[in-house]
């Protein structure tokens, strides 16, 4: 089936003004009438709760933490995107478009860029009225920084917490709504299943974190904000709680799943240690502004960096890329620093590390500039590590740390399934094949506060306002489902833990469905994959019962998702033939070794549909229409 | 390599009594995180099949404010600045005896072995940390000029990471820290000044009703938080509070 992304008609600067005049509207009497699940409480949960309670609906919000403030937006650190052009250094909202969807390789929606970019601008006024503290200058003014991919400085910043501000703010919003008594919070509470009644979402299915008991919940139409599945790599930069169980589960109802391999690794996070690793700590994307990446010239160079001279030195970044240096955009870097490794020039134990260097800044600015700007970074490396950045290099590795996939969602943010709105990384629509720095939080935000509250109104204005019930035939089947689940992941009491079985998977996808792919390392996933998933439901243990709270027996439930999702991304893989922001086939290469794009063949969204577990989805295709640019190669030289 | 002997507060339930019971860790890498080395402890517990040890984390870089364990009698150990998942092994030894708890504090009931159920301070939240603004219909982010001093000691009190460690160190149980951080966050600002006065009353009675005690200076707040919210801010805090009741009279 070719699907429609249903973009309004007209100029690409007009399309999003069009839209709205389009969209019909729910008046302020009506609004109460109708109930909104919201699941997830990061940017795109917390603001889109927020903003749909003040409009006056009734809304639900869930979340499995134990409150809202720690989603894992929170952990964002350097900045967010806007195109307000304060700097006056030729920044736009065309620039922000255009290096936004160059970033994405040319696989994203042009006309959600836009207006991606259009709405930066709001967001900036909307967190410095909620009392965000942005980083100022001594006038009083807002001050901006660089980020991969751009050569403006168009980032707002609130020192190295920035998604903590930006959340803290949305969450202040939302608690304001729940004192209005519009919104409804359910923490410690996780979304199991989505029930659809002839079509539409109209609730879903949850266990209660502390008590155990499940159960269900309808609504007028239900948002999923449940963020991104790097997890599914057992490593990477998401909490140790992300996981893809409400897309998926959604996705087993009948969504469709985009894009499932474009996965971002992240150049500078810290590297691995050891086996016992449960999670990796990024390292900011800013640091890049000051610090020089770089990797001994000759391989197996075991010397400690200081003793290094500067022309035995690569500075792979400003070599390979003079115009952007450190900050050529994620994907590249990251590849780049894969490459030198591969070489056997890495750093650090095992030789998976590349150094960041701040000599020079320090140098030039003094440790107290650098302290200044980046000290909380600092001590979060010396934490970790026990190594002293001011003194020596840092070592740094890539990790996977976001994924533009995920539902797919019309230009209003719906699924394929009517009244299912997807918002944030959970979906797939802005970021095409990779995704720049600053930009997850500038896209949570637009979905939550600007673009839901309006277009969910169109759908909720064409529905009747409580048709559903917790009495219809479907939440009871659901209930059933989910219910049985539980119960056989208890009933197993094998040997093996559910850790072990997801850091094997891990390890399969990193070595295979990771930085770089074949499609020989892509059929040896497709062959383990299911080996895994066998073994698991005949040999995990998960110990405790149901009805209380269990944290084996949540894992278990996520691992068991991913268990499955993880073919849907290998398939999703081996479907692409081409090389494209963070989707690397070693058999589409330029002789330089970037990334060759196949646009003749692959100018698409890939939209999956469920077929059964085990069984190959079928593939729908959004073609991506160009309007107003041209496709370019991709070149940070 | 280390071997450590860890006693840990073990309690199913709510209304368990709660004890604590005796674990070795054996094999300990230094560079482990204590959440990490937890885990390891765990794995071994679960192919005993016996429970494994209940304790909230979740980012595991320091920042959701979700880990919340009592390391040797101090919230989240001994480590200056330092929230546990943060926490690395090479600040033990070999040998060394762990006592492990959860947040005690009237206002932070057991949940099982080392959660508490921290929903009152979202209340105190909910009760008035806020600045009453719609979306949509504010003004440019620039056309609020705010002093780099003003905007710098905001952000040192919106650091708080709301962990409720700076409850649990305190011998009264007081959520002063916490209150005063995010009361002093927004009274620094233009914004929020002008809601100051009626926030700093809600927010205090909203503190007062959850069952948090009163602030007597033993300052153990300021040692425990892991981002260094300093004790000035409850000055603050007090300082607000009088003059909203001044206002009132």
């Amino acid at each position: 089936m070719i699907l429609n992304g249903k973009c309004p008609e007209g100029p690409l600067h007009e399309k999003w003004d069009i839209r709205r005049h389009e969209l019909k509207l729910v008046s302020p009497a009506n609004r109460r009438k109708f109930k909104i699940i919201v699941v997830g409480t990061g940017l795109a949960g917390a603001s889109a709760a927020a903003t749909l309670g003040e409009l006056g609906y009734n809304v639900e919000a869930f979340c499995y933490q134990d409150s809202a403030r720690r989603a894992h937006s929170i952990a964002a650190q350097g900045g967010i995107n806007a195109a307000k052009n304060y700097p006056n250094d030729g920044d736009s909202i065309y620039h922000l478009f255009y290096d936004t969807i160059k970033g994405g390789d040319f696989r994203a929606r042009e006309a959600n860029v836009y207006r991606l970019a259009m709405i930066s601008n709001n967001i900036i006024d909307q967190c410095v009225a909620q009392g965000v503290p942005f980083a100022r200058d001594y006038a009083g003014y807002l001050d901006n920084r660089s980020f991969g991919g751009a050569q403006v400085s168009r980032t707002f910043y609130a020192r190295g917490q920035t998604g903590q501000q930006l959340l803290l703010g949305a969450y202040s919003a939302l608690s304001r709504q729940v004192k209005a008594g519009t919104v409804k919070l359910f923490p410690r509470t996780e979304m199991l299943d989505l029930v659809v009644i002839d079509g539409e979402a109209k609730g879903i299915i949850v266990r209660d974190l502390v008590t155990g008991e499940i159960r269900a919940h309808c609504a007028d139409a239900v948002c999923l904000c449940t963020g991104g599945y790097s997890n599914v790599f057992y490593l990477s930069t998401n909490a140790m709680g992300c996981n893809v169980t409400a897309t998926f589960r959604a996705y087993k109802k009948g969504a469709y799943f985009a894009n499932p391999c474009f996965t971002q690794i992240h150049p500078t996070c810290i590297p691995v240690s050891g086996d016992y690793q449960s999670k990796l700590t990024l390292m900011s994307e800013s640091l890049r502004n000051d610090g020089r990446v770089w990797v001994p010239k000759k391989a197996g160079d075991k010397r400690p960096p200081q003793e290094i001279p500067e022309d035995e030195r690569d500075y792979f970044l400003e070599r390979k890329y003079p115009s952007y240096g450190n900050l050529a955009p994620r994907d590249i870097s990251s590849r780049a620093a894969k490459e030198v490794c591969d070489e056997g020039r890495g750093v650090g134990p095992g030789g998976r590390g590349v150094y960041l260097d701040f000599a020079d800044a320090i140098r030039r600015l003094g440790e107290n500039t650098i302290r200044q700007r980046y000290g909380n970074l600092f001590e979060m490396y010396e934490r970790i590590t026990g190594e002293d950045a001011y003194k020596q290099p840092m070592r740094i590795y890539p990790a996977p740390h976001y994924t533009m996939g995920g539902l797919w969602v019309d230009y209003n943010l719906q699924s394929n399934i009517e009244g299912l709105f997807v918002l944030g990384e959970a979906n797939f629509s802005d970021h095409g094949a990779n995704r720049l720095g600053a930009s997850a939080l500038m896209q949570g935000l637009a979905d939550g506060y600007f673009i839901i509250p309006y277009t969910i109104a169109d759908y909720l204005a064409k529905t009747k306002a409580d048709k559903a019930s917790i009495n219809h035939p479907e939440f009871k089947k659901s209930l059933d489902a989910v219910s049985s689940n539980i119960k056989r992941l208890l009933s197993i009491k094998g040997k093996r833990t559910v850790n072990e079985f997801h850091r094997e998977l891990g390890k399969i996808m990193w070595d295979n469905v990771g930085m770089a792919r074949s499609e020989a390392s892509l059929k040896k996933a497709l062959a383990e994959i299911p080996l895994l998933r066998e073994d698991f439901w005949k040999n995990v243990r998960v110990t405790g019962t149901d009805l209380e709270l269990n944290q084996e027996l949540e894992k278990a439930g996520r691992v068991a998702d991913f268990l499955e999702f993880a073919e849907l991304m290998a398939w999703d893989a081996l479907h692409r033939n081409e090389s494209c922001g963070g989707h690397f086939r070693v058999e589409f290469q330029m002789p330089d070794g970037e990334a060759k794009r196949n646009d003749e063949d692959f100018c698409y969204v890939a939209a999956w549909q469920y077929k059964g577990e085990g069984v190959m989805p079928e593939l729908h295709k959004e073609p991506l229409v160009f309007e107003s640019i041209k496709l370019a190669v991709r070149s940070y030289k | 390599m280390m071997n450590l002997t860890l006693l840990v507060w073990r309690q199913k339930n709510a209304n368990d009594k709660g004890r604590f019971e005796k674990y070795e860790a054996k094999n300990i890498n230094h560079e482990m995180s204590f959440l990490e080395m937890l885990d390891v402890v765990n794995e071994e517990l679960i192919k005993e099949g016996k429970e494994p040890i209940a304790f909230d984390h979740d980012c595991r870089e320091g920042i959701c404010g979700m880990c919340s364990q009592v390391i040797n009698g101090v919230p989240h150990g001994p480590l200056e600045k330092t929230t546990v998942c943060q926490l690395h092994m090479r600040h033990f030894k070999d040998g060394d005896v762990i006592y492990i708890e959860p947040w005690r504090a009237k206002a932070f009931p057991i949940i099982k072995d080392l959660i508490v159920d921290r929903s009152a301070l979202d209340r105190i939240i909910q009760a008035g940390g806020y600045i009453s603004v719609h979306t949509g219909g504010v003004p440019d982010a620039n056309a609020i000029l705010i002093p780099k001093e003003d905007a710098d000691a905001a952000m040192d009190a919106a650091e708080c990471i709301g962990c409720g460690a700076c409850v649990a160190a305190c011998p009264n149980g007081s959520a002063m820290l916490f209150t005063a951080a995010k009361v002093m966050h927004l009274a620094k600002l233009p914004q929020g000044k002008i809601e100051a006065f009626r926030r700093v009353c809600l927010m205090t009675e909203a503190m007062q009703k959850e069952g948090f005690g009163a602030c007597s200076n033993h300052y153990e707040c300021q040692a425990a938080c892991p981002k260094g919210i300093k004790v000035s801010f409850i000055s603050g805090l007090n300082r607000e509070f009088i003059k909203a009741q001044l206002r009132s009279k």
